[in-house]
């Protein structure tokens, strides 16, 4: 999550009569425009950061919007204005021991690198509250299994390229698994259900 | 004051218009699939038009009321009146002999709990209330007023799904959205309340690689690597990794919700003039 020197080129593409894709190029532009997004009350139901977008949804004027997007360029302080949360880790997950040769390290170096790091939760997706967590340099990527596991438990911690990602609910899963968390990492009744939500600065404990 | 359900079919959900503003949490939108027939039960009963109602999928459920209330069925099947639900009385819904999904509306609205702002069901993740079954008391809320004495509720017609381009139709060979709107598409059975699933020609990508996840809206045509669209509809995921040639006009959704499996769908490109798509609403 670096920050910018120049600004990014954005493209916009329309999604449908009431949205617009926002192609930024990477995850920390994205996050730092939707958080901009949120907090110039930029009129959209749904600001959806991604990987390398935000969408903008339930937008009623969306050339007026576009418009307005010129405007924009990221800054760090957009990126870096989350809270931070800790979460508390068991470091016994099935690929401790893949992580720890994939980073030429033992499974005591895992875990110090990976609680050294401080991440920023970019976006979330494929379940309510399952962040994907910025952070991890390119040359501690790792892969995928080749064939996803039919169930990854709560709580799960897990690696997939350089993301590092939080399992809510028990589900199938391909992410490299480090270990577990029992934090409440979604819960509906709460006013912040995510406890990760985008733009939240993570720190993993060992416990 | 409470239904009490005597017996589902398939799937008996409860659905109002849905959650807004968590897609950024991952969290699907919800809501009834054919809203024309959601707001038209909730109107003839004299519901506000965000009052939960129960979406049926081919019939099948059977309720019964503790207090009289003003019920409507709308939809697959059902005349679309409101009719008078004695306490203790049955109401049936009867499997449709064409369409999918029924409505029902009762005077206050299903009320269950909301969660993040909605009686919704996502089937996706689950979001929202279980499933209705069997057995379930299911509460509800007071009516708000009479019914209306008169409604002439205009029956939807159906026609192409209108789809405007974008926003990655540049990752497929020129003319492939003249392709899908040239032919017919068959409704797959695996087709559910997250997507339409469609089989026909296959729409051919230029671009290789991957597309990073991104965020997707309702009526997106997805495009996996096997060629065959798939219409998003509400319990969709909210990001996505397979390109979107074009968005199908909310609108025209509806229809969606009633088409069956190994019926045909067509698109048609939808035209930018906004006075004539004024004029034909």
């Amino acid at each position: 999550m670096a920050g910018h020197t120049a600004p990014p080129s954005l493209r916009v593409r329309p999604a449908g009569r009431h949205a617009l894709l926002v192609e930024v190029g990477d995850p920390a532009a994205a996050l730092a425009l939707a958080t901009w997004a949120r907090s110039a009350g930029v009129e959209a139901v749904e600001v959806v950061p991604a990987a390398e977008t935000v969408l903008f949804d339930g937008v009623s004027d969306p050339g007026a919007l576009a418009a307005r997007l010129g405007d924009w360029s990221p800054t760090p302080s957009q990126e870096r204005a989350g809270a931070l949360v800790e979460v508390p880790v068991a470091y016994d997950g099935a690929d401790l021991d893949f992580v720890a040769d994939a980073w030429g390290t033992d499974v005591a170096g895992v875990v110090e690198r990976h609680t050294a790091t401080e991440f920023v939760s970019a976006f979330c997706g494929f379940a309510p509250g399952f962040a994907y967590l910025a952070g991890l340099p390119a040359d501690l990527a790792v892969p995928r299994l080749e064939s996803p596991r039919p169930r990854v438990p709560a709580g799960s911690i897990g690696l997939a390229g350089t993301w590092c990602g939080t399992y809510p609910t028990a589900s199938p899963g391909g992410w490299r698994l480090l270990g577990r968390t029992d934090a409440p990492l979604w819960d509906p009744d709460r006013d912040e259900p995510a406890l990760l939500a985008p733009g939240t600065r993570v720190r993993f404990v060992a416990r | 004051m409470s239904l009490h359900v005597v017996e589902v079919g398939p799937l008996v959900t409860v659905q109002d218009r849905g959650r807004r503003g968590h897609a950024h949490l991952g969290v699907p939108r919800a809501g009834a699939l054919d809203t024309r027939a959601a707001d038209l039960a909730n109107r003839v009963v004299g519901n506000d038009p965000d009052a939960a109602v129960l979406e049926v999928l081919m019939g099948g459920l059977v309720l019964r009321s503790d207090v009289g209330r003003w019920v409507a069925v709308t939809g697959a099947s059902g005349p679309g009146r409101a009719a008078w639900l004695a306490a203790g009385a049955e109401l049936r819904v009867e499997p449709p002999a064409t369409g999918l999904r029924s409505y029902v509306a009762v005077a206050g609205g299903i009320a269950v709990p909301p969660v993040l702002g909605s009686r919704s069901t996502d089937t996706l993740s689950w979001v929202g209330p279980p499933r209705v079954e069997a057995g379930a008391r299911l509460p509800v809320g007071r009516p708000l007023r009479e019914p209306p004495a008169f409604d002439v509720p205009r029956p939807p017609a159906p026609g192409p799904l209108r789809i405007v381009p974008g926003p990655r139709d540049d990752w497929f060979a020129p003319g492939a959205l003249d392709r899908l709107c040239a032919a017919a598409y068959v409704v797959t059975a695996d087709s559910d309340r997250i997507g339409l699933r469609l089989d026909g020609p296959p729409l051919e990508r230029v671009r290789p690689g991957e597309l990073a996840s991104e965020g997707m809206v309702l009526g997106a045509v997805q495009v996996p690597p096997d060629g065959r669209p798939v219409v998003f509809l509400a319990d969709h995921p909210p990001t996505g990794g397979y390109p979107v040639i074009g968005v199908v006009d909310e609108d025209d959704l509806w229809q969606c919700a009633q088409v069956r499996p190994g019926e045909r769908v067509r698109f048609t490109r939808r035209q930018p003039d906004p006075a004539r798509a004024a004029a034909r609403r």
